[in-house]
This record gives structure tokens, sequence and C-alpha cells, in this order.
């Protein structure tokens, strides 16, 4: 008995085994479509999103615009970021700084859709030997390398007139980060809310440094492929409708805002009264205006200068990177730092103003 | 009669055969990436072969600009260091302890139930608990190693001493060898070539708990630099360093076999030459 004619060859092989490759690291072409996804992580500043899932709020106005808009969780951050990258995710909740050398440096046009909130306390340096950040020199410090735990000390160290060289950086999980800094040798750690609040608990250690001293630059986003928006620009109106809608719930002081903050503090695996210290923390815009305003801001400019100046430094923009002109960063006023003809990151406030003016 | 099972091809075949999946391997990553990035030339997921190269050249070649270190020798040097101190002490652990369960009753009666259930936990499963004991320093990923292969080369060992014919014990002990001697001379020449042979199928498991140990807390190592750069998808260096590891281990596994042929020819008279 015989098998065909061996007509099955391999160039056939080849380019099934090729197309079902790249449909497993999914394709960047964009084209009308009716389904998005977006992943979230846990952080305060992206609770809302789960919680306007759960409270029908995204089914709301996906159906007002006819779509359907899929919210889902992924258990570790810089994973979900890289599972938008590859273009499993239509959008992803992401800092400015993660949006630049992950996405944007992987040529991954990618839009912040929303600003909603900036970092102010909810990130942190903390010690059970120095008080200050000049003590810092000669310390063994464990932080998540190359996240904004990083950018931030390395910011703290700029204020003492130290450098990096002055420090060893011991690369450490998020995920083990409480545990690590209960073993003696750790003495410092660099982390970010809720495992900041665990650390600072530890009897005898102190914040020393913390992100309300850099206001406004650690920035936490939802970003969208530009692609995908370019074609559905219905999915990015969707996306500012929900958001603005949960952020009128999540600030109000009443019954009502109580019972949704207490849900996302739940969802988060804290309560009520964990989650509003975390949002303490934690500069909201809790209106569209305020997050246009920040969107037009002088100082975004500056901030992001910092921050590509800080991920070149690391190597982050890529080891082909020449200078930090590589990835061209866009403003909403048409200001473009970096290169102009490669432009990967966009702040776009055109979805936030159509928010604020109400015309959603 | 003409039948597939008689069909025995010749050397240049057998090393063109052997040759033929990685050359397909290849191929297929080659077109895959060239059509990634015709799509969208920023893209990291499947960096052009030169790519690597470039990569790979500059981590083993420039010094890095924060340590001054050669990163690719630097994280290789801080690995094999954790994976051979490891692998050592695993394998004195494994072998006294083989040994002694192996030939002495009492001490199996006392110890082979302990052995086994230890040998069941799982490693990972207690790293926080290592870590809050040993500290994030060497000594825990050196510990987590050993904890994960020593169980399977006590056991392993036990059972190959434990199988040793009766009959041999008898004949020692009649010509007036002590326990002492026994063990020295009988079961040590037998257990030797078994703890290579258990230690070579122990490299696997070593280089898993080594990378996860490395992925956790480190300052440098070949996982270490896998996990940093996992940060902003640098593929253009995870998969050479994988496949750099798994060269290493391929050598180290040659390396053991070799060394067992030449210093235990005896128990390997049986083994079919290819």
């Amino acid at each position: 008995m015989r098998f065909g004619n061996g007509r099955f060859g391999f160039r056939t092989l080849s380019a099934a085994l090729g197309l079902s490759l790249s449909l497993l690291a999914g394709g960047a072409h964009a084209e009308p479509k009716k389904e998005f996804n977006i992943a979230w992580t846990i952080y305060v500043g992206w609770m809302p999103w789960p919680y306007a899932a759960d409270a029908g709020i995204v089914k709301k106005w996906a159906d007002k615009y006819g779509i359907t808009i899929n919210v889902k969780q992924i258990n570790d951050y810089v994973e979900s970021i890289n599972q938008y990258t590859a273009g499993g995710f239509d959008g992803v909740t992401a800092t400015n700084m993660d949006g630049l050398t992950i996405p944007a440096a992987g040529g991954v046009d990618t839009t912040i859709l929303i600003i909603g909130d900036f970092s102010n306390g909810n990130d942190g340096i903390v010690s059970r030997t120095a008080n200050t950040p000049a003590e810092l020199k000669g310390e063994s410090i464990n932080l998540v390398e190359l996240s904004v735990s990083h950018y931030l000390l390395a910011r703290a160290l700029e204020t003492a007139g130290l450098s990096e060289k002055d420090v060893t950086i011991v690369n450490t999980s998020d995920a083990d980060m409480v545990a690590a800094f209960k073993s003696p040798e750790t003495s410092t750690v660099v982390t970010w809310n809720p495992l900041l609040a665990e650390v600072k608990a530890e009897p005898g250690s102190a914040a020393l440094f913390d992100s309300t001293q850099i206001p406004g630059e650690i920035i936490d986003t939802l970003m969208v492929n530009t692609e995908v928006l370019k074609d559905n620009p219905d999915f990015g109106k969707a996306l500012a409708g929900i958001w603005y809608e949960t952020m009128s719930v999540l600030t109000d002081p009443g019954e009502k805002g109580n019972a949704a903050r207490a849900a996302m503090g739940a969802m988060s695996g804290t309560d009520l009264a964990g989650f509003e210290a975390q949002l303490a923390a934690t500069k909201l815009f809790a209106t569209p205006q305020e997050a246009v305003a920040f969107a037009e801001s002088e100082d975004l400019v500056k901030t992001m200068d910092l921050v590509r100046t800080f991920s070149f430094d690391h190597g982050l923009l890529g080891d082909g990177a020449p200078d930090k002109d590589i990835v061209g960063i866009a403003f909403p006023g048409g200001q473009v730092l970096g290169s102009a003809d490669n432009v990967k990151l966009r702040f776009d406030a055109s979805y936030m103003k159509l928010a604020a003016e109400g015309s959603l | 009669m003409r039948r597939a099972i008689n069909i025995v091809p010749g050397s240049g075949t057998r090393i063109l055969l052997a040759l033929l999946p990685f050359l397909l391997i290849a191929y297929l990553y080659v077109v895959v990436s060239a059509e990634r990035r015709t799509a969208n030339p920023g893209d990291k997921l499947l960096p052009p072969i030169a790519e690597m190269a470039t990569s790979m050249d500059r981590l083993a070649t420039e010094p890095d600009r924060r340590s001054g270190d050669l990163t690719l020798w630097s994280d290789t040097a801080a690995s094999l260091q954790r994976l051979f101190i490891g692998l050592g002490v695993a394998a004195a652990v494994g072998l006294v302890l083989g040994l002694t369960l192996g030939l002495l009753p009492v001490a199996s009666a006392g110890l082979s139930p302990l052995v086994a259930v230890i040998s069941m936990i799982p490693p990972m499963a207690i790293l926080p608990v290592l870590f809050i004991v040993f500290g994030l320093g060497e000594l825990s990923k050196i510990v987590l190693i050993v904890i994960g292969i020593a169980p399977f080369l006590v056991r392993d060992l036990a059972m190959t001493v434990g199988a040793i014919p009766r009959e041999q014990i008898v004949k020692a002990q009649t010509l007036g060898a002590s326990t002492w001697q026994l063990t020295l001379r009988v079961a040590l020449p037998q257990a030797m070539p078994r703890l290579i042979e258990a230690l070579r199928l122990s490299l696997g498991p070593a280089f898993l708990f080594l990378i996860s140990a490395e992925a956790i807390a480190a300052e440098s190592g070949l996982g270490y630099r896998i996990f940093l750069v996992r940060r902003y998808l640098a593929m253009d260096v995870i998969l050479p360093y994988v496949a750099w590891i798994t060269l290493i281990a391929y050598l180290l596994d040659s390396l053991l076999a070799w060394l067992a042929r030449r210093v235990f020819p005896w128990a390997y008279v049986q083994e079919a030459r290819l």
C-alpha cells in the first residue's frame, strides 16, 4: 500500500509550517474588525478595567458602537506587554516607559489613548540601613531590573550625586520581592504597591525615596495598536467612554463609589481601606479635562526625554540603536521627540478630548 | 525481501540524515523571520540570524557599559560555577548516602522512607522557604540544585548497590573483607559508572533549577540574562543564549560519557558499538 504520490513536498510543508508559525506569533495587519481584546494586570490604576467589565460598562459602550471588547487579565505584567507586542491583544495597560521600550522599540506603532494616572507615592525605595539616597552608596539593592523601579532608583541616585556604579543591583522578581525583603541579607528594595506597603510594614524599615519626589514621571496608561485604532476609531471612542464613566463611579464619594472601590480592592487582593490607601498614592486624572491638560503640557515632553535617555543608557531601545533618537515619540501638539520618520509611540489626546466635550 | 527494518544507512547518509532536521528548522526560521521583518522592520520576535550573531559578538567581545565585564563570559562563568558546585555536592551526597543505604540494612530501614519522601517534594514549591533560610545569595541557588537532584542520585545509587549480586558480597566476606573494605573494593567500583550515568541524566534538571534560581534573584548568569532582557523582548539575545546553554549541556553530557568509558572501560564491554 502506498500513501499519496509524494507531491506533498518540502515547499508545501515549509509554507504550511511558516504560515502556522506566523499565525501563532500574530500578524501585525490591521483591518476593520468587530472584536477587540485588551489585557490588564493588577495595579491600582488599572483596576477600573476589570471593574468596568464586571459592572457592564464595557458592554454598554461596546454595544453603542456595535463592537465587542474583551477585557482579559494576565498574571504577569511583562508577559502582558509582550503578548500585546506580539499581536495577541489590541490594547494593554502599561506605563509610559514600558510602552516605549517594549512595543515601540519593537516596531509596533502604539498609541497612548488614555492617560489614567501617575504614580505619586506608589513606587518607592525601602531600606533597613539607609535613610537618604546618599546613604545608598555601596548598598546592594533588590529590584526588578529595567522596570520603573530601576528608573526610580536612577532618579534617586541622581538627586544625591551618585550613579548606578555606586550600588549593586540584584534583579529580583516582583513575585518574590516580599519574601526577599524578609531575608536578613536584603537591606534595600525598590518596588511598587501593593508590594511596597508590605515591605514598608516590616519592622525597622523606612521609605527613603518615592515617586512623590518625581511627580508625573511614572505614568499609567492604556495603550492600543495605532493601526487597529486608525482602522477602527469606534474602538477608541468606546474605550474612552468606558474609562470616564468608570472614573465617575470610582471617584463618587458616596455609597456607590464605596461599593466600586471595595470591588476593585477585592479584585486586587486587598479591601476598601487598602485600595483607598493605594489611591491616595496615585494622582488619578478623574476627568478627561485634567488628562488632556497633562497630555498637552510641556512637562510630558521633558518627562519622556528623561525616560528615553534612561532607556537608551540601559540598552532598552535595542542593541542596534545608535542614539536615543531612534524611536520617535509624538505629542498631541504635533511635537516629535526623536526620529520623525520612525514615530512608534504617540500620545493622542483626541479621544480624551471627545470625552471632555461629551461627544462620544 | 527488502524490508524497512533492514535498510541501514551508510556513514555518509547517516550524517546527512542527522543534519537534515537541523537544516529544516533553520530554513523555516529564516523564512518566517524574513516574512515578519517585511511586515514590520522593527520586529523583535524572530530576529534574523545575522542580528543574533551581531548581538552575541557584542556580548562576547565588548565590555558591558556599566560593569565593564564581557557579558557572555561572565554570565557563563557565574552559571557554571553554581552548576558545578551544585552537581559536585549532589554527587558527593548521592555517593555517600547511596552506598550507605544500599549496603547497610540498618541505615536503609532508618533513612530510605525519608529519602523517598524528600525526593517527592517539588523543589520549586519550597523556593520561598529556601530564600528565607539561605538568603538570596549564591547559597540558595546551589541549595536549589542540590535539593533538586541529590535525592534522585541517592535513590538511584542505593538501588544499584542494593542490586549487587548477593554472591559477591558473601564471597568477599569469606575472603575476609570487612564492611569498610567491602564498600571500597566491591560496591564503590560498581557504583561509580552508575553515578556518572545518573549525573548525565541529572544535567537537564540541574540546568532547570539553575535557570529558575537565576530568574528569581541574581546579578549575573545565563538565566539571569535571559530573564532580564525578556523585559524588552530581546529575542536576539534570548535565542542565542538558549543555543549556548544547550551546547554547554550537550558538551558536558558528552564529556561525562567519554570520562565514564575511559575510566571504567570494563563497565561498558557489553555496549553495542555503532
